[in-house]
């Protein structure tokens, strides 16, 4: 005999619907994309709930992130300056606020630029990092041009009136014009133009003054003084060597010539020269001296 | 007559199909009393080039078959559900199985129903025209003014198809829209089957989450699938011979006039052949199918068939029995079959026809010696039909059995206009309806 009870080939009532959600396109959407996007989502979410893990998970990050910079490809060992005399460059690595070796994500270039910038005797500056480690700054140093005895002491200006570096004695650049007076430093071209024109007695000058911060004196070996006018100097200068080449007005025995005035230049005579002439005057007239 | 409710639900199921043929699928379910099938439907919208001597295709190149299955069915008698649980089961799964080979999910069903005892009635309504030329609005009101017999409150219509429409004294006219004339006429064939029947229908479907997209009497879609354009056209019976009923339908002008359905069907040629011979149901159902027919030769009585059986009777089971003796349990079913058929085409005037070809098919159609006992009862002009054949369908499925199914897939690419189509006639709006005070500003302005 067969068993009583057969197969019933129908599916059940909730067989039937399951398939027939099997066959729903918006089902299979939601098994494929949605349950593993609700599920990263979920892990997300759990992971990050908590302080401690959020920490944990920082550090881990930033630790593989030092690990990568502390390779070898990206480690600075050797600091190069180009362009620069020695006791800049010297000047140079010292105010670089950078320890060898070191990441060169840890290098700020742009701050490092201007660190180095900020420098007096550096007029521009680029760093870069070069391939094999190295850190690059080149510079183009300013020139010095003049002293300049200020308010803080000996100094050397550059052709725009920077103060470059500081010096103790004169002697140390005997070669560079001296300037001398508050103010000076802001009219170095000024004082360069009176030079040039005064090229004829340059072996007399010892350095040009500043008065009052708007106009210069040349002043010469022999306690001799030129006074320029604040305008228009280097016509006075001018003038100064016309008088000179005619009466030899520098090699007499004057203490100030007086140029402000442009219409007239005042000539004042030393004390002996003035006792001598007016002991001539009274030999002359008859007059008994003093 | 509550007529407005029906025209809502037929309204409502022709939008569902509508939808489902915007979505693309759209389920088969045929409902018998031996098999249930369930076809499903892809329409994609490609009309096949009919330059080349193909004729119009009725609209079955719309679409394709991309899931089919069969199974037994259970719960159904004389082709209506009397054990609705079975039904449902067998219901699901077909329609599983079809959903699995087509893998596609389907929402919308639509389904035929074969017994219920159906009932034709033949309407006549007429109306004047309003104006000079013939407007759906006519139509709407002509419909609505046909007399509605009684039909009894048990029962539902399953179709009403305006068969012929007359102007005046033209009649025979298929669309009458723009026609001149006064007076509109128009006649309507109404089918009703019992409520309880439809109802149990419904409610299988329903339980398998399935959305009724259209209904239709199984002889009227087994005619659309096995009678050929001419004979729809000239005049033609269609005998649809299934499991538990035989359905006929009768086409003239490409409608359907008259539908009946005799119930008796291949099953109860099953039964007489398990009574007779004392064998199971699935003994009989196989030598009927295997070593069957209706036409004893001088060869059959010598054609011995084992029995078989396992009852462990070794005696019982090893009956012979002759083919003759087997023909001759089935032939007496089949004629009274066919002479109830041929009653029910008398009653229905099928010999006032002009042609009046009649097309077996359905399952039980496939006995073998059908084709020379059919034509002493039922008249000269009667063939074995096959139905139309549909893109897709599988081998299987071509057979004379699926008639039905494939009527229906056709009824659902191309449904014939019913009455609830048309426009609903303004005086059947409701009374304090906004389309009525519409209706009214257009009449008198």
């Amino acid at each position: 005999m067969r068993p009583v009870r057969r197969h019933d080939p129908a599916p059940s009532r909730l067989a039937y619907r399951m398939h027939r959600m099997w066959l729903t396109p918006a089902f299979w959407w939601c098994l494929r994309f949605g349950l593993p996007m609700a599920a990263v989502t979920l892990l997300a979410v759990w992971t990050f709930a908590t302080e401690d893990r959020r920490m944990a998970i920082y550090a881990w990050g930033q630790d593989i992130k030092r690990q990568l910079e502390e390779r070898p490809e990206f480690v600075v060992t050797l600091l190069a300056v180009d362009g620069a005399s020695d006791p800049v460059a010297r000047e140079i690595r010292e105010s670089l606020p950078v320890h060898l070796p070191v990441s060169s994500f840890d290098l700020d270039l742009e701050a490092l630029r201007d660190v180095v910038r900020d420098v007096p005797a550096v007029a521009t500056a680029e760093v870069h990092v070069r391939a094999g480690g190295v850190l690059e700054v080149a510079v183009t140093e300013r020139v010095p041009v003049a002293l300049w005895r200020g308010p803080a002491g000996l100094s050397v200006l550059s052709q725009d009136g920077t103060v470059i570096g500081r010096l103790a004695r004169r002697a140390e650049r005997a070669d560079l014009p001296l300037l001398v007076g508050a103010g000076a430093e802001r009219a170095v071209p000024e004082a360069f133009e009176v030079l040039t024109a005064a090229a004829p007695f340059a072996a007399r000058i010892r350095g040009l003054q500043r008065v009052g911060e708007r106009r210069w004196d040349i002043v010469l070996d022999r306690g001799q003084t030129v006074q320029l006018p604040a305008h228009e100097p280097v016509l006075a200068v001018e003038r100064l060597i016309a008088l000179d080449t005619a009466q030899d007005l520098l090699k007499r025995d004057v203490s100030v010539i007086d140029f402000r005035n442009r219409d007239r230049a005042t000539v004042r005579l030393t004390d002996e020269a003035v006792t001598a002439l007016r002991a001539i005057r009274m030999i002359e007239t008859g007059g008994s001296v003093e | 007559m509550m007529m407005t409710d029906l025209y809502e639900t037929q309204r409502a199921m022709r939008g569902m199909r509508q939808a489902a043929i915007q979505r693309g699928v759209v389920a088969i379910l045929d409902v018998g009393t031996s098999k249930i099938a369930c076809l499903i439907l892809k329409f994609d919208g490609e009309e096949i080039d009919r330059s080349e001597g193909i004729g119009t295709l009725r609209g079955q190149s719309s679409f394709r078959v991309i899931g089919a299955a069969t199974t037994r069915s259970r719960g159904v008698e004389l082709g209506e559900s009397c054990a609705l649980a079975e039904t449902e089961r067998a219901i699901r799964t077909a329609v599983q199985a079809a959903q699995k080979m087509a893998n596609v999910r389907v929402d919308h069903c639509i389904a035929c129903i074969a017994g219920g005892q159906p009932r034709s009635y033949g309407l006549a309504g007429a109306a004047e025209i309003e104006g000079d030329q013939v407007t759906e609005q006519d139509i709407a009101r002509v419909l609505s003014a046909s007399d509605v017999p009684d039909y009894g409150t048990d029962r539902e219509i399953l179709h009403a198809q305006p068969v012929n429409f007359a102007v005046d004294h033209r009649s025979g006219l298929i669309d009458p829209r723009g026609q001149i004339g006064n007076k509109l006429a128009c006649d309507l064939h109404m089918l009703t089957v019992d409520r309880i029947v439809l109802q149990n229908l419904i409610y299988c479907i329903k339980r398998c989450d399935l959305e009724l997209a259209g209904l239709a009497s199984s002889a009227y879609v087994a005619g659309v699938a096995s009678l050929v354009e001419d004979e729809q056209e000239l005049g033609a019976a269609c005998i649809d011979m299934g499991g538990g009923a035989t359905g006929i339908s009768i086409f003239i002008k490409k409608h359907m006039i008259y539908a009946d359905s005799v119930r008796l069907g291949g099953d109860h040629i099953t039964q007489d052949i398990a009574k007779g011979l004392q064998v199971p149901i699935t003994a009989a159902e196989r030598m009927k199918t295997f070593h069957g027919g209706v036409v004893a030769t001088g060869m059959d009585d010598r054609d011995l068939i084992e029995i078989g059986g396992d009852t462990g009777d070794w005696e019982k089971d090893r009956r012979t029995v002759t083919r003759s003796e087997l023909i001759g349990i089935m032939r007496p079913r089949v004629e009274e079959i066919l002479e109830d058929v041929r009653a029910s085409l008398d009653a229905a005037g099928f010999e006032h026809l002009p042609s009046q070809q009649i097309v077996l098919t359905g399952g039980a159609s496939q006995i073998p010696g059908l084709d020379t006992l059919a034509p002493r009862i039922l008249g000269q002009q009667v063939r074995i039909g096959r139905p139309l054949r549909i893109q897709g369908l599988p081998q299987a499925a071509t057979g004379a059995a699926f008639a039905s199914a494939v009527g229906l897939a056709l009824f659902a690419a191309h449904p014939q206009d019913e009455w609830w189509d048309f426009d609903i006639s303004g005086d059947r709006y409701p009374a304090r309806s906004f389309r009525r005070a519409v209706k009214w500003l257009k009449d008198n302005w």
